[in-house]
């Protein structure tokens, strides 16, 4: 299976580590993973403040760099869920840029709803491996596009062996949003702070979280409190199960 | 001081009041537990939802002809129908037919469209005596406060609280126990149903085929309400109509499950015109008031899907922004998810225009409402209709752009991600942390949280360099 990776801007800038890991993990179950350096932003932040136009030609660019792959995997579903649930409506019916949006977005996925999916994979590989004391689940918003709460919690389960519980409100928002974290910063605080709560609560040492908005949210609470907590990308658990990640504080 | 100042001063005082944040976190996070629940035990929830919406969209898409149906039902059954295109007109036909009636000492059931035309303000100053019987408005009124849920109105105060009411305005012994309160409450509000010779209701449903209006509450209040007065004003948006009384049945199904997780409400009234000669009771003269108000414009242009609504509070209970910060700092009569929306959209954006942002785009609203409005798509267009029309908008509007004109190349956005990776780290501690951010990073650590610098390398500069594998 021939893959291109969009890696977007978070994990590009602040989380190669997770970046590394989707590949390892995509390469190990067999797929050819391509990444072209013309990618640049999906234009979420633009398009999530009505800035229509701002976000059109990014939208555009996404739809040529990728144009070629079999799938497109993204380890956020935030910014795969910007191209395949927003981007057709930014380009009128029947034109050209909206066919190849339109054909991007039946091939665009989340890592982890990739895994499940499209790959079907099967974690008896990795399950052995798992290095997972007390480990909690936190299921972002944006993911909604594609899994619910509750299939997420169940793909969680069958991925890592059920050895993650989902945080109390585990399917609450961290306040993270975007823009949002910055013009609301007082709500957005807040929010996040209930989720440290809610992480104190649970006694969980490691969180597993898969959007890196929600990860730099959650780890700035966490870091601010002196609390000792790591939160994870599902692929880099199990790239670290399979003995395939980078060194931690790549 | 703008709007949007305004705003988050009410924020900041909504999250300074610890009291306020438990109470209304607690009321929430139980009742939208208990709706999934009673959700869940329906066959076929998805098709329940997929059903109302059909049954409101097409109501909607033909509300002339339901208006002109429903209309000549009322007529037909005795019941006196005005038409109010203004808050001012609605407020005036009421105290005309007080006054027309004699009436002087009016009872009311909980109607949140009564609160937004601000009615009890305009029967006071008209003279006339108004009592709100439901036991949270009535709590509220004593208090001169005001509700902060659509349902639940008093969900800001914990039994603290409205004991200390008590005690101080109807000058009762202090007791927190609630069936005591009750009990107060029941005997001051018997005593104002024995007088009253108006009663002012709201309208759930009104349904165009029969002519009914459908009453739903869970204290005895309504029935004495539609009982004993003389006249009966009952009060609607035009948007409240369903074509059947089947359709009724699938809205009823969907209401108390949502609102309340109750498979049927304590209270299920329908009223079908006045008193007739053979009835016990009943009012002797039935008024019904169509409000417009700024729905017919809701109406015809591209939010129309925001009058689906049929006032459940479920996006309430469920929007993780309402539980932080309750329903008064919001600002309007609706707070919550669906408050942002109608908020600007009746008031064609006189207020509310900075209500949009105020929103992380998660989705609960959305997976709770039971005739499923897509409130976020809602938010996103209004952020759109938003731009440029604060100081602070189009500040942040111009920072956007400047970033996403730097995403349009592939260089650009390698050469700015190396700047900020620069600059961050510099700013950063040993530990890649930042306790301050600059620039809009201010705002991220003024609450509460630090920001993380940069990796050291970028994916791309990783990748680049052969080391992904
Ligand atoms: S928007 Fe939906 S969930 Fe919110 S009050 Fe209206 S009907 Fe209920």
């Amino acid at each position: 299976m021939r893959v291109g990776l969009f890696i977007t801007c978070l994990t590009d800038t602040y989380y190669p580590r997770v970046g590394a890991a989707v590949v390892a993990v995509l390469r190990h179950l067999g797929c050819e993973v391509r990444f072209p350096t013309e990618q640049t932003c999906c234009g979420q932040p633009a398009f999530n403040n009505g800035l229509l136009d701002e976000a059109r030609p990014l939208v555009a660019n996404l739809a040529g760099v990728f144009r070629d792959d079999e799938y497109v995997v993204s380890p956020s579903a935030s910014c795969a869920a910007m191209i395949g649930e927003h981007g057709p409506e930014l380009f009128s019916a029947g034109s050209e840029p909206r066919r190849l949006i339109d054909d991007l977005a039946s091939r665009m996925f989340d890592f982890t709803s990739f895994l499940c999916n499209v790959l079907k994979a099967d974690p008896a590989p990795w399950i052995d491996g798992l290095k997972l004391d007390n480990a909690a689940f936190h299921y972002s918003c944006h993911s909604r596009p594609f899994v619910s709460p509750e299939t997420a919690v169940e793909r969680i389960d069958r991925l890592l062996g059920g050895r993650v519980t989902p945080l109390e409100r585990f399917d609450q928002c961290c306040g993270f949003g975007g823009m949002f974290a910055m013009e609301y910063p007082q709500i957005s605080g807040a929010m996040v702070e209930d989720k440290v709560q809610c992480i104190e609560a649970s006694g969980a040492k490691t969180i597993i979280c898969d959007e890196a908005g929600c990860r730099m949210n959650i780890e700035g609470a966490l870091h601010r409190k002196g609390m000792d907590v790591r939160v994870v990308h599902t692929a880099e658990v199990i790239a670290e199960a399979l003995g395939l990640s980078l060194p931690e504080g790549t | 001081m703008t709007q949007s100042s305004a705003f988050k001063q009410r924020i900041a005082e909504a999250i300074a009041d610890d009291r306020l944040h438990r109470a209304v976190l607690s009321a929430t996070v139980e009742r939208d537990d208990l709706r999934r629940a009673e959700w869940a035990r329906l066959t076929d929830v998805q098709g329940l939802r997929e059903l109302a919406r059909r049954i409101k969209d097409h109501t909607l898409d033909n509300l002339d002809r339901y208006l002109d149906q429903l209309i000549t039902s009322f007529e037909r059954l005795g019941i006196h129908v005005h038409f109010a295109s203004t808050a001012e007109e609605a407020r005036a036909a009421t105290i005309d037919i007080a006054r027309e009636h004699d009436c002087l000492h009016i009872v009311k059931s909980k109607s949140m469209l009564t609160e937004e035309i601000h009615l009890n303000e305009a029967l006071e100053q008209a003279g006339l005596e108004v009592i709100e019987t439901d036991l949270g408005e009535y709590l509220l009124q004593l208090d001169d406060d005001r509700p902060s849920h659509i349902t639940c109105p008093a969900v800001h105060k914990d039994v603290a609280a409205c004991a200390q009411t008590f005690t101080e305005k109807l000058g009762t012994p202090y007791t927190e126990d609630p069936p005591t309160l009750v009990k107060i409450a029941r005997k001051a509000l018997r005593d104002a149903f024995r007088e009253a010779d108006m009663a002012i209701t709201g309208a759930n449903f009104a349904v165009a085929e029969s002519g009914t209006i459908v009453l739903i509450m869970n204290e005895g209040n309504g029935r004495f309400c539609v009982h004993h007065p003389r006249v009966h004003v009952a009060m609607m948006g035009i948007e409240k109509i369903v074509p059947t009384l089947n359709d009724l049945s699938v809205m009823l199904k969907l209401l108390a499950r949502s609102a309340t997780a109750q498979r049927m409400n304590i209270d299920t009234h329908l009223i079908t015109g006045p008193k007739r000669d053979d009835d016990p009771d009943g009012p002797e003269h039935m008024h019904v008031i169509i409000v417009d108000a700024g729905r017919s414009a809701i109406l015809a242009g591209r939010y129309r899907e925001v009058l689906r609504c049929i006032r459940c509070g479920a996006c309430l209970n469920a929007c993780p922004v309402y539980r932080t910060v309750g329903g008064h700092a919001y600002g309007g009569t609706y707070p919550g998810p669906i408050g942002k929306l109608i908020a600007g959209l009746l008031s064609n954006y006189d207020h509310g225009v900075e209500l949009p942002a105020a929103s992380s785009l998660c989705g609960a609203c959305l997976d709770a409402c039971p005739v499923k409005i897509d409130i976020p798509r809602m938010l996103l267009n209004m952020r759109a209709d938003a731009i440029g029309r604060s100081w602070e908008n189009r500040a942040k509007s111009r920072l956007l752009r400047r970033a996403m004109w730097a995403m349009r190349s592939p260089l650009r956005y390698e050469w700015g991600q190396r700047l900020i990776r620069t600059l961050m780290r510099m700013k950063a501690g040993r530990d890649g942390w930042l306790r301050r951010g600059f620039g809009p990073g201010r705002d991220w650590t003024a609450a509460q949280r630090d920001m993380k610098a940069p990796a050291r390398r970028s994916f791309r500069d990783l990748w680049k360099k052969g080391e992904i594998r």
